[in-house]
């Protein structure tokens, strides 16, 4: 399969990825320079910024499904994540700090879709870092423009009908889309439900899974 | 950015290497001390003009902008800086030559 779109694959299948022992980057070396000032300076310890990259590492969408679970099965819950998304969510343990956080919910009649235009601000006390395609150029500058089309691409085909509303984030705040809740569920518990709940489906560039 | 014309969404996605996430953490916690606001990361980003874009990543961008504002910060001065790239630079090409921990 010489001339074949695999062209691009390793043996073994996988995409070609450049290793990460190029010669360091003039930015690699800001990188170090900048850290090592910063400890010289009393700012912060090589152990805390290990700490921080392990408190990163640990969040994942996965939190964010909880919330949304509770959010289907739990009515007061439901009310007061609506009223107050960063004191509910922090109540179960995902602090999001001083950002408000505002829960968007999406509903036969309206469609939510996070972006941020100016750079990537991102519920990350829900679900982790970015994945690169919300950090890119391509999404943050179509998205506020046609964002039917968008959806289309992500597999999000919304009735003509259907209210699609974009959500900007700003400095201090973030969003996180509640999605609706898959037919034919009415039996599943709270993990059951969570396990529905994809990343995609909290920015809204995706809908929940089907059972 | 926002509303300008663009190409497809792309689909690809990375493992963020070890420099990226130590610039991520670098951002959370000068700006938890104090040292900086997301805003002051946003306005040296937007400075840096539409070309930054296409030619730098996305945490190169973020490292240039965290040492841009830690230096109007006070937290270090222009000639610490050069001192320490020099010193960095010096130790060797790759991560772990120049790395002194």
């Amino acid at each position: 399969m010489p001339h074949d779109h695999h062209d691009h694959l390793s043996p073994s299948g996988h995409p070609y990825r450049p290793d990460n022992d190029h010669p360091l980057t003039y930015w690699q070396q800001m990188e170090i320079a900048v850290r090592e000032l910063l400890i010289e300076k009393g700012v912060t310890t090589a152990a805390e910024i290990s700490a921080q990259i392990d408190a990163m590492d640990a969040r994942s969408p996965t939190d964010g499904a909880k919330v949304v679970a509770r959010a289907w099965t739990d009515p007061a819950f439901r009310e007061a994540l609506f009223a107050d998304a960063s004191a509910a969510t922090r109540e179960m343990g995902f602090d999001i700090g001083p950002m408000r956080l505002i829960a968007l919910e999406n509903t036969a009649e309206v469609h939510n879709v996070v972006v941020c235009t100016l750079c990537s601000c991102y519920p990350r006390n829900l679900l982790g870092l970015p994945p690169d395609w919300y950090k890119s150029r391509a999404y943050r500058a179509r998205t506020v423009k046609e964002p039917r089309k968008v959806l289309a691409e992500f597999g999000v085909d919304l009735p003509d009908g259907t209210t699609v509303r974009v959500h900007d984030s700003t400095a201090d705040m973030r969003y996180v889309v509640i999605p609706m809740r898959p037919e034919g569920t009415e039996g599943l518990d709270e993990e059951a439900l969570a396990a529905l709940v994809t990343r995609d489906s909290m920015i809204g560039t995706g809908l929940a899974k089907a059972p | 950015m926002g509303g300008t014309a663009a190409g497809p969404v792309p689909d690809a996605s990375h493992d963020f290497a070890l420099w990226e996430k130590r610039v991520d953490a670098l951002l959370v916690i000068a700006s938890s001390e104090g040292h900086f606001t997301v805003d002051g990361l946003r306005r040296v980003l937007e400075d840096m003009g539409e070309e930054a874009f296409e030619t730098m990543s996305y945490y190169e961008r973020w490292i240039s902008s965290v040492n841009q504002n830690l230096i109007e910060a006070g937290v270090y001065t222009t000639a610490e800086l050069a001192t320490k790239m020099t010193e960095v630079a010096a130790r060797g090409p790759t991560y772990g030559e120049a790395a002194s921990d």
